[in-house]
């Protein structure tokens, strides 16, 4: 059970959380192409390796974190508030 | 085998413990192990194997066990599959075998290791084909199968406990102590798992002085935890690790543990090999440490007579101990051409040392062991040795399970023979036994630089491993040579399926079930990996292992399931804050999560009657419905107008003040997945209402939005609990309300359809919402929900005169059906966006950007065949077609879509169904047929509204 040092809470286990999956890098405009719209919504790199992920800390601050992990050893990389890690806040 | 008991050795003194062994009254010494009580009363044989039902007697001691499976007591609390070595005895303790009719010892299913040259591995999958495998499963499940699960509840408590350490050494043998008490020395907090209620695990007579010196030091320390009779069984993320403690006690049976570890300490030690030989399962035939074990703990000997055999140079102590406490050691067989660098002790000893022979087959009387037959090689003869008891050591394999659990990778270690860690993943390290260290010298050096590892961090100097020589591998000759004991798996059947070509491990594993018993391997994996190499003519370590998962040893379900709710609070009901009101009106209920009213019968009046009853009553007088489930969620701030109208298909920025209007939420493939009334409250005040299943997941939805895409200034909250609300609908709705004596203005010009209105009734505060699900006039009134029955009793007060009844869902949903209003998830699917029910237009008409716009403008939400939501009226009148019916159409004949609702209206005295039908407002006015499971029928297909299709009562 992966362990997600949350950022407004603290060390908490994975149970608090719900994995959001692979975080899109941002919503395209409203005139883009089929392409890429179809790649927003589908479209998963699912590496081996780093990898950014949407985390909602649902039993806690109920903020959604940007969180790294590594989907070979489990390791995260790094964990910061969603809002922050898109420039949302200063 | 003719266990007894030493007489010397302090445990002939102990309190004696009464128990009962497959209905023998035997009795046993207070800090026996249940095996250790059995050998001491002399039973050899205590199970019977798993196909071919041969007789078995104990091999080992603690987990290096798979025959002496027992179950243990009866009734609800019994429990099927325990390690006869791991049970502590207590007085009155009851165990039976769990294979064997009427006795493990006197099995009538014995016959059928007569048969067993019929019985290979893959045996069911080439004999049960023909006709069906269904015809001979029934009788085969019967044969097959361990142990009885009770079928009643378990009556016993579990407790699920959490907790964190800087340190967590599991095992405590000297390698586990020593790394212990060297984290504690350097600041660390640790906590010490050992399964045995004692300390110490292997070390023998040799380390008596140090071993007992370490325990004082371990037990004395403030940084040390020790939870004795705690089984470290699973190894997860990020060290996490799963331990369960035997507590035993009256009120509590087990403890689970989640044990967080800053670093990890395995000390699991080794589990010694049986030796490959023929009849090496018979009763009699024991492991060297085991039989050292029960002698050194218990003071039990588990034969008069023993015979050593060893591949290396550990069953040598043994041996030395073995005849220390006064047994008749026959002799020491060494399988090695030359013998071990403790051979002069043993011949000073007396014992006769024999060394470059092999062992060949077991002799037997009466199912036991009687003798050993070996091979001297150098002179190719025979020798024949009698004995009681054959005392084997194939070497040791380390306990790599929870190493293996954790990530880490294993690498053949030729000098053990047996697999080591490699490589770690997590922050764990292993030491002494538990890598192939084995000396105590080294282990307890080893268990040391472990420890200071994991108090700080810093690399330890590797220590250098001290190991003899082993035995090279041969394959036994002889038949029925058991790799794995408790499945039955020998080395021909190996050999059968290296010659049916199967190679991977893990197929091996599945088409012969070796390693697949309840010890999983513990001690038939390396020996069936050293042969399947030598088959394969590869190295052990290209064969490599199959994968071990958790738990290393069986746990209750009542422990797993500890600390999470069971029974009623599994998935507890949701209550409406007027319940007990709704029982008193004598109201039966539905699970929809919540426990909602379904109808409020009169007399011996059945569901569909009282239902009708009630829309009638909606339709022409006046019902009160609790609409307390509905989600209320609360958006409040500068920008929550505009986030509405980014999240929704509905432009809640225009709407007025006091305004409310209809709202759909789709996601982002345009999907619908929720609709409500989106009320403005203020400027910037907005009550949105969500389906009662729906609250939980929109909130989030709106916090996912709020917080990834449009961080803009607003709050959301779900007010849902807060309020209660009950909806007065029907053409004398209006006369009710005036009659509360409410401050706000009821009639059509000041309060008309799709308003809400802030007010006072007897001095509470309400928020009533002109909308409606019936299609009549609807006043929907909240309150604060503990408010709810003074609210319910007034209305029903105030509704007297028009003769108010209460109305349930069953009755509400003939309503909207014959209104031709959609119910999100029922009557529209995955597929479902806004044009295929009728709101394309709104799409259309809409400025700017929505959640879901994007996809509505690609072509797949315009493209033809879609299904579109239309009203079925079947011809039958009477005929109340089943939710779910095909529409079939003519040719070719297959479905084009599903029948959502279907209800006998009493209102039009005629059925009427909702359909998602491909292109089907297209096909409005055409026939279909209807079909479902062989029936069918011929419908209409027609506009959703059946009644009052203009809306004129709803604006009344």
């Amino acid at each position: 059970m992966l362990s997600i040092d949350c950022p407004h809470c603290g060390q908490r286990d994975e149970t608090e959380f719900v994995c959001g999956g692979e975080a899109p890098t941002g919503r395209p405009p409203p005139d883009a192409s089929d392409d890429i719209w179809t790649d927003y919504l589908f479209g998963n790199a699912n590496p081996r390796g780093p990898v950014h992920e949407r985390w909602l800390h649902a039993f806690g601050c109920r903020r959604w974190l940007a969180v790294e992990r590594d989907t070979v050893t489990h390791r995260i990389l790094s964990v910061r508030d969603f809002a922050d890690a898109i420039g949302h806040r200063p | 085998m003719s266990g007894f008991r030493l007489p010397s050795h302090p445990r002939n003194q102990a309190r004696a413990l009464p128990f009962r062994f497959d209905g023998r009254a035997l009795e046993g010494r207070d800090g026996d192990t249940l095996a250790a009580a059995l050998l001491a009363n002399g039973a050899g044989i205590v199970g019977r194997s798993f196909k071919y039902r041969r007789p078995r007697g104990i091999v080992g001691h603690g987990f290096a066990e798979t025959n002496a499976l027992v179950q243990l007591g009866t009734g609800a609390g019994s429990t099927p599959n325990l390690l006869a070595t791991r049970i502590p005895l207590t007085s009155g303790l009851e165990a039976r075998s769990v294979r064997g009719w009427p006795s493990a010892a006197f099995d009538v299913g014995g016959i059928v290791d007569r048969l067993s040259p019929l019985l290979s591995a893959g045996f069911y999958y080439k004999t049960f084909i023909w006709p069906h495998w269904g015809l001979f499963e029934p009788a085969i499940r019967r044969a097959a199968g361990l142990g009885h699960a009770p079928v009643q509840p378990d009556g016993d408590r579990y407790e699920a406990r959490e907790r964190t350490c800087d340190v967590l050494v599991i095992g405590g043998g000297v390698a586990g102590m020593a790394a212990a008490l060297a984290a504690a020395e350097a600041g660390a907090k640790v906590v010490l798992v050992e399964a045995d209620p004692w300390l110490g695990g292997a070390t023998g007579a040799e380390g008596a002085s140090r071993l007992a010196a370490m325990e004082r030091a371990v037990v004395d320390s403030p940084d040390i935890a020790l939870m004795r009779r705690t089984t470290a069984v699973g190894y997860y993320d990020h060290n996490l690790v799963a331990a369960c403690e035997e507590v035993d006690s009256p009120g509590l049976r087990q403890r689970v543990w989640k044990i967080r570890a800053g670093r990890c300490v395995l000390a699991c030690g080794a589990l010694e090999r049986p030796l490959l030989f023929g009849g090496n399962d018979r009763p009699g035939v024991m492991l060297a440490e085991s039989v050292r074990h029960y002698l050194a703990r218990h003071g039990v000997a588990a034969g008069r007579r023993p015979l050593f055999v060893t591949a290396s140079d550990s069953a040598y102590r043994a041996a030395i101990e073995a005849k220390q406490a006064g047994l008749d050691v026959v002799g020491l067989v060494d399988l090695r051409d030359a013998p071990g660098p403790l051979a002069e002790a043993v011949r000073t000893l007396g014992i006769e040392l024999l060394v470059g022979h092999d062992a060949v087959r077991t002799r037997t009387r009466r199912g036991r062991v009687s003798g050993l037959d070996l091979l001297d090689r150098s002179r190719g003869r025979s020798i024949e040795v009698e004995c009681d008891l054959v005392a084997m050591s194939g070497g040791w394999t380390p306990a790599v399970q929870l190493f293996s659990q954790s990530g880490g990778r294993l690498r053949y270690e030729e000098g053990i023979g047996a697999f080591v860690p490699e490589q770690s993943v997590q922050a764990e390290r292993s030491c002494g036994a538990a890598r192939g260290v084995l000396d105590l010298d080294a282990c307890i050096a080893d268990g040391r630089s472990a420890g200071l590892w994991a108090a700080t961090g810093k690399e330890p100097p590797p220590v250098v491993r001290v190991e003899g020589e082993r035995a090279a591998f041969r394959l036994p000759g002889a038949a029925k040579a058991f790799v794995d004991f408790q499945t039955d798996v020998t080395v021909a059947d190996m050999q059968q399926a290296t010659c049916e070509n199967y190679r991977s491990v893990e197929h091996v594993k599945r088409y012969t079930v070796w390693g697949m018993g309840t010890d999983q391997g513990r001690l038939s994996a390396v020996n069936g990996i050293a042969v399947l190499a030598h088959l394969q003519g590869r190295d052990p370590g290209a064969v490599g292992t199959t994968r071990f998962r958790p738990p290393f040893a069986p746990v209750a379900f009542g422990a797993i399931a500890a600390g999470r709710p069971a029974g009623a609070l599994f998935t507890p009901w949701k209550r409406l804050p007027a319940h007990d009101w709704h029982e008193a009106q004598g109201a039966c209920f539905e699970d929809h999560g919540w426990l909602r009213p379904s109808h409020y019968p009169r007399g011996a009046e059945t569901m569909a009657e009282a239902a009708a009853r009630e829309t009638l009553v909606v339709r022409h007088g006046v019902g009160l419905v609790d609409s307390s489930s509905l989600g209320k969620l609360e958006l409040k701030g500068p920008d929550a107008g505009r986030f509405l109208d980014l999240v929704s298909l509905g432009s809640a920025s225009r709407t007025a003040i006091g305004g409310a209007r209809y709202n759909l939420l789709l996601d982002e493939l345009g999907i619908l997945f929720d609709d409500g009334m989106v009320a403005r409250l203020g400027a910037d005040h907005f009550l949105l209402t969500t389906g009662s299943a729906h609250a939980e997941r929109t909130r989030r939805w709106l916090e996912q939005c709020l917080q990834c895409l449009w961080p803009l200034d607003l709050v959301v909250q779900d007010v849902t609990g807060l309020w209660a609300t009950f909806t007065v609908a029907g053409p004398r709705a209006r006369s009710v309300m005036e009659r509360t004596g409410c401050d706000v203005d009821f009639s059509r010009d000041a309060f008309p359809h799709h308003r809400i209105r802030l007010g006072e009734v007897a001095g509470a505060e309400i928020r009533i919402v002109r909308a409606s699900f019936t299609g009549e006039i609807s006043f929907e009134i909240s309150v604060r929900a503990d408010q709810a029955t003074s609210l319910a009793e007034y209305l029903m007060l105030c509704g007297e005169a028009d003769e108010i009844a209460p109305v349930g869902l069953e009755g509400l949903d003939v309503l909207r059906l014959e209104k031709g209003y959609f119910h999100i998830g029922s009557d529209t699917d995955s597929r479902t966006m806004p044009g295929d029910v009728g709101f394309g237009s709104a799409v259309t008409r809409k400025p700017g950007d929505f959640i879901g716009r994007r996809s509505l403008l690609h072509p797949a939400a315009s493209a033809s065949r879609r299904p579109q939501l239309v009203g079925l009226q079947p011809v039958d009148p009477e005929a109340v077609v089943p939710i779910g019916a095909h529409v079939v159409g003519s040719a070719p004949r297959r479905s084009r879509g599903v029948v959502t609702s279907s209800a006998f209206s009493p209102t039009l005295g005629r059925s009427l169904g909702l359909a998602l039908v491909e292109d089907g407002r297209a096909a409005i006015g055409s026939e279909v047929e209807l079909w479902s499971e062989g029936r069918s029928w011929r419908a209409r297909i027609a506009e959703r509204t059946a009644y009052d299709p203009t809306g004129a009562r709803l604006d009344a």
